[in-house]
């Protein structure tokens, strides 16, 4: 399924790192020329990507902790879906998602 | 895109405020909203300022929207500015300070001011009313200073205040005209119960009484009454009712009566652009005086002002009920009854039970309940819908959910309620739509309640219903014990988790999840815990869950605002050297640091250092991590002692240090704070800790379970020993009971309370095995602690910069531009 928040259908693939360098079950974040990605392994191995930006206050969600494919803010615990980039009730907002893919050992992210 | 519409509103209370929620909720891009408020404080909850005197709650507590909600939501506040005038041909309102703001749509929302009987000497200073901060300010002050009270008014708030001022330890005389209490809410009998009950906690009143004079120089000394006698007091509350606040509405030529006069649709009769709400607008000949309607009220304006079509507003019925911890009473309708009327009562004078139902027609007119008043909502409800009773008339008032389960199980009534029962008064929250809540969001407490459906974040006064139905709703397992799960991811309690810890030797966090069946992969509440007790458990086995704690303690940093970090090394005792600070001082200035904070624990912070530098900055300081980010020893505070005081007993820094050296590194449950004073005087604040030690003459006093934050609490005294190596111990065993009968973010102060004093003495104190046997296993405990978790990271660096293990401090960089960023 698709959102309008988020870059399935446009963009290109760019390598980020190998795997190994994303903690399991933790997160890491990547800076483009203009934005910050917060990029999370999750316990089955999926990598999912999203803007490092909290709806709420901006905390960074690079350092939250990953649970199943949510992430928890750092700052006031706020539960975002990483498959969706919606807030978990009862908060509301959303943010943007970013395509994630691996290939040979390399992540790639869809920009 | 047209321009949005200007809105103006003055008053920035709680029916305002509520009014503006609700036009952000129906349509936030149809306004720009600036809001005047005279009080310096955001919009807070009024009616919890009882509770606050009380000492029940805190200012902090009952702020409802700070100001970052304000800025987040777009809307400009100017607190502390009044406004003096309204000018509606030109469509602007001035302020007092001169500011003018011109509107397209202007709410009123002044609300009320109290009425102060005009005797002579009711100037005086200390003559006062109870209506915003300041005055709850001012009579906390008073209390400090003054003994004797007066309320006048035996009303809802005049109790209120004159409770707040008791439990302030003030002796304190409520003087009313009427011979009942609360006559406008109660009949004589319920007043009656109600004075009896009050007298029981302390309470002095003086009724039928009217007060002629205040006395006294410049401050009031005493109060003159008509029947000649005198009563002597140095703070007087006149608590005798309030006028709606219309002065300003009157001066620009608005129609006004007893208030505002508004339509069904909260706009003033006189001009459809302005808007009117709360108790300074009268509707149908009512200025009302509590919540429930004023929000009902602020819900049509909403609707009305944002085209969402035409809701009109028809009035409200309301209901009481008054906010004195162990005195519950309830009254709604006419419960008077005039001769004839058709009355059915119920009074249990043993038990404190009163109730009295007034009926027409077999339907309710009023009732008015004292002691058990848990139906109260119920009544309320059919007696606004008119239903027929007659079928129970007589089984009626022993419950409304029939005979059988009289009033023992409060669970029973909660689910004999009909769906559209409205359990939140004020809120005007159903029933249904907190059950719905629970069962769709999977909630199991009260505050996650109000914070989907603001039930219970009013007056606060329905919150046991909605404790019942929270167990009617999820099952008796809820209300059994004091059961509480964890958090949404498991059913069990923190003392469940722990016996399963120990009794399976689990020592992995995920490991644990698993065989203990949680729910999904847990959460920032259970898995921190999880990670704590496996630690505690097995402190030589356990692995350490670096993504399993929270933010600061993974990071060995604090997290601020913008999402950088601070650093606070370690200080042994407070004490530091020219060396250190220099050392100090060119790093921060290697790295921009742009605070460099002394901190209130006794040591230096540098604040606003950038994620990526963290492993740089430690490098250069080479010093111990101060673990100012952790459920661990944060400092151990200490005086200069008798190494130079002229009044010191005992060598507090030395013994300081040797305390933090030893401990340092160690988790607990929560944070853990220790001081050590030479003296009585106990400069290092030493009774306010986790564990302090004072020094005295030949010896030292060891002080436990104090704390300074939220909720203060001076230590007990533990007990006395002579010399530093006896403190050393008692301290280790002290400790290491608390780690392993804490639950996961429980301090010390409501460990000790949970636990009790006595029994802590007797396995720290007063058993010399037990005592050896918990510090054997401290002692265990702190031989693991061998390294420095910020040397650990300066280690697992290579020379390239990367790090393999703890990677997470450097970001990537890809340099590319982000399409659609
Ligand atoms: C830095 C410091 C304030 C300062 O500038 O002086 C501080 C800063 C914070 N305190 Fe504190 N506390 C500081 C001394 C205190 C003290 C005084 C003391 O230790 O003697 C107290 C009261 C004593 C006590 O704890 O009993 C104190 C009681 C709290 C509390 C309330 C704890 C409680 O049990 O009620 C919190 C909230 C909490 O822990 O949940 C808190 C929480 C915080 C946090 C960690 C809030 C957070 O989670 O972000 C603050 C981090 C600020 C930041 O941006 O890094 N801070 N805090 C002090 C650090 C001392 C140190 O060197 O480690
Ligand atoms: C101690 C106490 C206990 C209470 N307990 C209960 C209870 O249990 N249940 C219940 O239902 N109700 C209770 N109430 C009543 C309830 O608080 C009020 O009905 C409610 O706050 C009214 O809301 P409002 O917005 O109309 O007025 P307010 O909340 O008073 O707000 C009006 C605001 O407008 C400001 N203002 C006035 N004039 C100007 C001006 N010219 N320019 C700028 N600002 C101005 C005022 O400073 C004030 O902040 C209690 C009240 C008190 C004082
Ligand atoms: S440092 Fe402590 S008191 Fe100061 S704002 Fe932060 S938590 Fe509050
Ligand atoms: S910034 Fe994310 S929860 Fe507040």
């Amino acid at each position: 399924m698709s959102n309008h928040m988020n870059s399935e259908t446009s963009g290109k693939w760019h390598p980020v790192c190998q795997v190994e360098e994303i903690p399991p079950l933790g997160g890491r974040t990547v800076r483009t020329c203009q934005m910050e990605i917060a990029v999370f392994r999750l316990s089955d191995g999926r990598i999912r990507a999203v803007h490092n930006s909290c709806p709420h206050k901006q905390g960074p969600l690079a350092d939250g902790i990953v649970s199943g494919d949510t992430i928890i803010c750092p700052m006031h615990a706020w539960k975002i879906s990483l498959e969706s980039g919606e807030v978990l009730p009862p908060d509301s907002g959303c943010v943007k998602t970013y395509s994630a893919k691996v290939e040979d050992g390399q992540v790639l992210l869809r920009l | 895109m047209s321009e949005k519409k200007k809105l103006v509103m003055i008053g920035n209370g709680m029916a305002g405020m509520r009014a503006i929620e609700e036009i952000l909720e129906a349509n936030p891009d149809m306004f720009d909203i600036t809001i005047f408020g005279a009080e310096k404080y955001p919009n807070y909850n009024r009616i919890m300022l009882s509770p606050v005197l009380a000492g029940d709650t805190t200012i902090d507590d009952i702020i409802l929207n700070d100001e970052q909600w304000y800025a987040d939501n777009g809307i400009t506040l100017h607190l502390g500015t009044r406004i003096k005038e309204i000018q509606r041909g030109y469509k602007k309102v001035i302020a007092e300070d001169g500011t003018e703001t011109k509107y397209d749509n202007l709410i009123i929302a002044t609300g009320s001011n109290p009425f102060m009987i005009p005797i002579p000497g009711h100037d005086k200073e200390g003559v006062m009313a109870f209506r915003d901060i300041d005055d709850c300010d001012a009579m906390l002050d008073a209390a400090r200073k003054y003994k004797k009270a007066a309320v006048i008014g035996g009303g809802l708030l005049g109790l209120e205040a004159a409770k707040g001022l008791l439990h302030l330890g003030m002796d304190v005389t409520v003087i009313h005209d009427q011979a009942t209490l609360m006559n406008m809410q109660l009949d004589s009998v319920a007043g009656e119960m109600l004075r009896v009950d009050l007298e029981e906690q302390g309470m002095k009143f003086k009724v039928s009484t009217l007060t002629t004079e205040v006395t006294g120089e410049d401050r009031v000394t005493g109060l003159k009454f008509k029947d000649g006698s005198t009563l002597a007091c140095d703070l007087l509350i006149m608590a005798v009712g309030i006028r709606p606040n219309k002065q300003l509405a009157e001066e620009s030529g608005l129609f006004c009566n007893r208030g505002i006069v508004v339509n069904d649709y909260m706009q003033t009769v006189t001009d459809p652009s302005i808007y009117s709400v709360g108790e300074c607008a009268e509707h149908r000949g009512i200025a009302y005086g509590l919540v429930a309607p004023l929000f009902e009220q602020a819900k049509t304006l909403g609707h009305m002002i944002t085209g969402q079509g035409l809701k009109a507003y028809g009035g409200s019925v309301v209901s009481t009920k008054l906010k004195i911890s162990g005195v519950d009473v309830f009254s709604a309708g006419d419960f008077m009854g005039g001769p004839g009327a058709d009355v059915v009562e119920l009074m249990d004078r043993v038990g404190g039970v009163y109730k009295k139902m007034v009926l027409e027609d077999d339907r309710i007119k009023g009732v008015v309940m004292f002691g058990d008043t848990a139906d109260g909502p119920t009544f309320f409800q059919w007696m606004q819908d008119g239903k027929d009773v007659s079928e129970r008339r007589s089984a009626l008032l022993f419950s409304a959910s029939g005979l059988g389960d009289s009033g023992h199980s409060g669970i029973d009534q909660v689910s004999a309620m009909a769906d559209e029962t409205v359990v939140c008064g004020c809120n005007g929250v159903t029933k249904k739509q907190i059950v719905d809540v629970i069962v769709k969001e999977g909630l199991t407490s009260r505050k996650e309640i109000t914070r989907c459906t603001k039930a219970a974040g009013s007056c606060g006064g329905c919150a046991g219903l909605v404790d019942q139905l929270l167990a009617a709703t999820l099952g008796t397992a809820f209300v059994e014990s004091t059961h509480e799960p964890i958090c949404g991811c498991t059913d069990m309690d923190h003392e469940q988790l722990k016996v399963q810890i120990k009794n399976k030797h689990l020592t992995m966090v995920r490991e644990t999840m698993n065989v203990l069946e949680w729910k999904g992969e847990g959460c920032h509440i259970c898995r921190p815990a999880i990670n704590y007790y496996i630690g505690m458990y097995w402190p030589t086995e356990a692995e350490d869950d670096r993504y399993s704690r929270v933010v600061n303690e993974k990071m060995h940093a604090n997290i601020q605002k913008d999402g950088t970090y601070s650093v606070i090394p370690r200080v042994f005792g407070g004490n530091t050297d020219a060396d250190y600070l220099i050392r100090l001082g060119e790093v921060a200035k290697k790295y921009d640091i742009q605070t460099i904070k002394i901190t209130g624990g006794q040591r230096i912070g540098l604040y606003g250092v950038k994620k990526e530098d963290l492993v740089s900055v430690w490098r250069d300081l080479d010093m111990p991590s101060g673990f100012a980010y952790g459920k661990a020893l944060r400092t151990v505070k200490t005086c200069v002692g008798s190494e130079w005081c002229r009044f010191g007993t005992q060598d507090s820094t030395t013994l300081g240090i040797r305390l933090e050296k030893i401990f340092d590194r160690s988790w607990y449950p929560a944070k853990t704070k220790l001081a050590a004073s030479g003296c009585p005087r106990n400069c290092a604040e030493a009774t306010i800790k986790d564990l302090g030690v004072v020094g005295v003459e030949g010896g030292w006093e060891i002080y436990v379970g104090g704390n300074g934050g939220v909720k203060v609490r001076a230590g007990d005294l533990l007990c006395m020993v002579k010399t530093d190596d006896e403190v050393v111990e008692i301290t280790k065993a002290y400790l290491q009971h608390y780690r392993e009968t804490g639950k996961h973010n429980e301090r010390t102060a409501p460990w000790l309370e949970r636990i009790g004093l006595e029994k802590i003495k007797r396995v720290v104190v007063d058993d010399p095995e037990g005592r050896k046997a918990l510090i054997e296993r401290m002692d265990l405990y702190l031989s693991t602690l061998t390294t420095d978790p910020w040397m650990d990271r300066l280690k697992d660096e290579k020379p390239s910069g990367e790090m393999t293990q703890f990677n997470e401090y450097t970001p990537i960089d890809i340099p590319v531009e982000v399409v659609n960023a």
